[in-house]
C-alpha cells in the first residue's frame, strides 16, 4: 500500500512537473504571493485594495450574468429588467449584486485612495502606482455612469439628457461631440447600444488592464511600508531602506498578511449580499418615454454631488466650471505624486494633507446629502397636495382666506413651505410679515428678483391684494414689519390692523 | 542581440572608426528590413484607421438631411385653444428603427392669438431635463435643479442662462407645423433656430369660425 501511495504522489509530482515546465507559471505566481513584506504593513488599513479587486471581479461575474438576459435595445431594455425583476428566477437578486457591488465598489476605491494618500503610499517609487490608480478611479466612475444607462428608465433617459447638455457646451464642436455621445441627434437606440458597448467591452477591458499594471506595480515595488514620523522619502536611499526592512522584519505575503485581505474582502462581499438581499435593486423607474414628463431624475448616489454643484453654480460661470474643472482636477491628481514625491509620509506631519482630505470629504459629503433632497427644486405637487395649516387660517377675514387661496392656486407653495410642507426653493412664508413690510412685499412678488420669477402677469390687482392680506397675517409672534417712514408721511394705522 | 559584432563600447577602439562602425551598425539589410516592416504596418495602420475613424464618427459625419430636421404636424390648431399652452407630442423625424418610445419628443405649444404661436422644446436650457407648465402662475418649472421661464419662454429664475429653445413653426391650412430633429441643447438647436422654408405646403384660407368658440 505504501508503495502504491509513494508512486501516487511520485505520479502526482510528475505530472506537476510536466505541467510547470509547459507553462512556466506556477512557481512565479507562488513566489509573487509568498513575497516577503514588512512585518509592519501586515494591518488592516492595507485591505481596501484588494477589497476593490474582489469587487470588480464579482462585476465582472455578476455583470456577465445580467448580459444573458438583458437586451440592449431601447425597444426592449426596459421590458428585460422587469423581466430579470419579477420572470427569471434569482434575476432580481443578480440585478441587486451588480447594483450594490457597484455602490460598495466605488466606496471603497475612494477608501483605498483617501488611505494612500494619508500614509504617503503614492510617493517615490510608486508614482505610476498611483498614476494608474487614478484612472481606474475614473474608469469606476465610468462604469457607474455608463451602469446607469444600462438601467435604462427614465432617470438613465434624462441623465443622457443632461450629459448630452454638458458635452453641449463645449466651444465649437459642442454639436459634433453631442452626435458623437448620443449616437445620433437624439437619445435612443444607438445611444443605449454605444452605452452598452463602454459598459460591457470597452472600459471593463480598460479597467482589467489597469488593475493589472497596479497590481503588477505594487508586487514589483512591494506594499509600502508602513509610514513613521520622520522617516522620509528620499530616492537616494528608499528602495535600499525599504529593502533591508523587508530584509529584517519580512513576512510572506501569503499567508501571513494576506488573511486580513482575504477576511475584509469576504466580509464587504458579505455586505453586499445583505444590501442586495434586505434592499433588493435599483429600480428601474418609468419607462424612458420622454413624452412623460411628471418625473424628476436623479442621478444615482455617487453623481449626485455633481447634480448638487450644477444647481448652485452661477448661469455665467456654469460653462467654464463645467469643462475646466475636471481637467484640473484630474491633472492634479495625476500630477500629485510627481510633485509630492519625496519626503515625510505620515499624516501627523503633513497637515495640508489631512486638511484636504477632511475639506474634500465633507464638501463631498454635503453636496451628496443636499443631492438627496434637491432643496433647490421645486415640489411640483406642493400646491395641491399640502394644504393651508388651519391655524393659518383661524380668525381670518374672508378677504384673508380669499388670499390663501391664491396663495395655493398660483403654485406658490412649490418653492414656499407653510409649518415645514412645500418647496425649499424660497423662504419659508411662516414669518414672511415679520420680515417684510407690505410694500416690500408686494414688490417682490409682482418684480420677482433674488431667484424669484415676477409675477406681475399671473396676478389680477384682486388677487394681489387678497394674497398680501393673507400674507400680512404670517408674523408668527412678532409684530408685524413696518415702514417708519409711512407712518410719518401719512399717519394711519399700522398695516396689520384691520381697519376696513 | 547582444552578440552582436558592432559594440560601439569597444574600449581602445580609434573613435571615428568605432563611430562609423556603430553607424553602418544601423544601416545593416536587417535593420532596412525591420523598418521596412514597421514601415509597412504604419502604411497599413493609416489606411485601416480610415475606415474604423469614419465608422466611429458616423454620427457627426452623416448627412445633414436628418440631423438638421424635417417638418412634423402637432395636429389641428383647434386642439389648442387661444390662450392656452399644451403639451404636444410627435415622433422625432431623426428616429431610428430601434428607439422605440425614445423616439418621441414632447414640446410645450402656446396658442397665443389667431394664428400666431409659440412652440418650446420640452428640455430645459441649462440641462435638459422636461419643463412642466403651470397655467395658473403661467411659469414653466424644471424639475432638475428649479429653472423657471415666463409663458413667452423668457428665463424667470434659476441656473438656465437663456430661455426655453424655441421651434419654428408654420401653418398649413389648419395643421400647426414645427421644424424638429436634433434633441435641442445649447449646441444642437439649428433645427428650431435656422429658418428653414416650408416647402409643398401652402396655406389654406383661415377659419375664422372654428377659433371663435375659443375666445382669448
Amino acid at each position: 500500500m505504501a508503495s502504491l501511495k509513494q508512486r501516487a504522489i511520485a505520479a502526482g509530482l510528475k505530472s506537476y512537473e510536466w505541467l510547470e515546465n509547459r507553462l512556466g507559471l506556477i512557481r512565479p505566481l507562488t513566489a509573487a504571493a509568498t513575497h516577503p513584506t514588512p512585518a509592519n504593513n501586515a494591518s488592516w488599513w492595507y485591505v481596501f485594495g484588494s477589497a476593490a479587486t474582489v469587487l470588480l471581479l464579482m462585476q465582472v461575474v455578476t455583470g456577465i450574468l445580467l448580459a444573458l438576459v438583458y437586451s440592449p435595445s431601447a425597444n426592449e431594455a426596459w421590458t428585460s429588467l422587469g423581466i430579470l425583476n419579477h420572470n427569471i428566477p434569482l434575476g432580481w437578486y443578480l440585478r441587486a449584486l451588480h447594483g450594490w457591488g457597484s455602490d460598495f465598489m466605488i466606496a471603497i476605491v475612494l477608501i483605498h485612495m483617501v488611505q494612500v494618500f494619508l500614509f504617503g503610499a503614492y510617493k517615490f517609487p510608486r508614482e505610476m502606482t498611483w498614476i494608474f490608480g487614478v484612472f481606474l478611479l475614473l474608469l469606476t466612475l465610468g462604469m457607474a455612469f455608463t451602469g446607469q444607462v444600462m438601467r435604462f428608465d427614465q432617470d438613465a433617459y434624462w441623465g443622457l439628457g443632461i450629459g448630452a447638455s454638458i458635452v453641449s457646451r463645449v466651444p465649437f464642436i459642442g454639436a459634433p461631440l453631442v452626435h458623437l455621445l448620443l449616437g445620433g441627434p437624439i437619445i435612443g437606440g444607438a445611444t443605449l447600444s454605444r452605452f452598452f458597448t463602454l459598459h460591457v467591452f470597452v472600459i471593463p477591458g480598460l479597467l482589467l488592464a489597469f488593475a493589472f499594471m497596479h497590481i503588477f506595480m505594487t508586487l514589483k515595488h512591494g506594499v509600502s511600508d508602513w509610514p513613521m514620523p520622520g522617516r522620509l522619502v528620499r530616492k537616494s536611499t528608499y528602495e535600499r531602506e525599504y529593502h533591508e526592512l523587508t530584509e529584517k522584519t519580512g513576512i510572506p505575503f501569503v499567508p501571513d498578511a494576506a488573511w486580513k485581505d482575504a477576511v475584509f474582502a469576504a466580509a464587504i462581499v458579505f455586505a453586499v449580499m445583505a444590501c442586495a438581499f434586505y434592499f433588493g435593486p435599483f429600480g428601474p423607474t418609468g419607462t424612458p418615454d420622454p413624452t412623460i414628463i411628471q418625473t424628476v431624475p436623479k442621478p444615482d448616489v455617487a453623481f449626485l454631488w455633481i447634480y448638487a454643484v450644477l444647481a448652485f453654480l452661477p448661469a455665467n460661470l456654469e460653462t467654464a466650471a463645467v469643462l475646466v474643472a475636471p481637467i484640473l482636477i484630474i491633472a492634479a491628481m495625476l500630477a500629485l505624486p510627481l510633485v509630492a514625491g519625496e519626503g515625510e509620509r505620515h499624516w501627523s506631519r503633513r497637515p495640508v494633507a489631512v486638511l484636504m482630505v477632511s475639506v474634500i470629504a465633507l464638501t463631498l459629503a454635503i453636496f451628496t446629502h443636499l443631492g438627496t433632497y434637491t432643496p433647490w427644486s421645486p415640489i411640483m405637487e406642493a400646491w395641491t397636495a399640502d394644504p393651508i395649516p388651519p391655524q393659518y387660517l383661524e380668525g381670518r377675514t374672508p378677504l384673508e382666506r380669499q388670499g390663501a387661496l391664491v396663495l395655493q392656486d398660483k403654485q406658490c407653495r412649490d418653492c414656499h413651505s407653510l409649518a415645514g410642507a412645500g418647496g425649499l426653493r424660497g423662504p419659508a412664508l411662516d414669518t414672511i410679515a415679520s420680515r417684510m413690510t407690505e410694500d416690500q412685499i408686494i414688490r417682490q412678488v409682482l418684480q420677482g428678483g433674488g431667484n424669484m420669477p415676477a409675477y406681475g402677469n399671473a396676478l389680477s390687482p384682486a388677487e394681489t391684494k387678497a394674497l398680501m392680506r393673507f400674507l400680512m397675517t404670517l408674523h408668527g409672534d412678532l409684530a408685524p414689519a413696518a415702514d417708519a417712514s409711512r407712518e410719518l408721511a401719512e399717519p394711519t394705522p399700522p398695516p396689520a390692523t384691520k381697519t376696513h | 542581440m547582444t552578440e552582436h559584432p558592432d559594440n560601439p563600447q569597444t574600449p581602445g577602439a580609434d573613435p571615428p572608426l568605432d563611430a562609423a562602425a556603430a553607424k553602418a551598425a544601423l544601416h545593416t539589410r536587417r535593420v532596412f528590413l525591420f523598418k521596412l516592416s514597421l514601415a509597412l504596418n504604419a502604411a497599413v495602420g493609416v489606411v485601416l484607421a480610415f475606415p474604423l475613424v469614419g465608422y466611429l464618427l458616423g454620427p457627426v459625419l452623416r448627412k445633414k438631411n436628418t440631423a438638421s430636421g424635417a417638418w412634423v404636424a402637432l395636429g389641428s390648431i383647434n386642439d389648442f385653444p387661444i390662450g392656452e399652452t399644451r403639451l404636444a407630442d410627435f415622433r422625432s423625424p431623426a428616429a431610428a428603427f430601434d428607439d422605440g418610445d425614445t423616439a418621441k419628443v414632447a414640446c410645450w405649444v402656446r396658442h397665443i392669438a389667431d394664428r400666431q404661436f409659440q412652440v418650446f422644446a420640452i428640455n430645459c436650457a441649462h440641462l435638459g431635463c422636461p419643463v412642466r407648465w403651470f397655467a395658473q402662475s403661467k411659469l414653466f418649472l424644471c424639475p432638475c435643479h428649479g429653472g423657471a421661464y415666463y409663458e413667452d419662454g423668457s428665463r424667470a429664475s434659476g441656473p438656465p442662462e437663456r430661455g426655453l429653445f424655441e421651434y419654428q413653426y408654420q401653418l398649413a391650412g389648419d395643421s400647426l407645423m414645427i421644424h424638429a430633429g436634433d434633441m435641442p441643447t445649447l449646441a444642437t438647436q439649428a433645427s428650431c433656430n435656422k429658418p428653414k422654408p416650408l416647402t409643398q405646403i401652402t396655406p389654406a384660407p383661415s377659419d375664422s369660425a372654428a377659433r371663435s368658440e375659443w375666445p382669448a
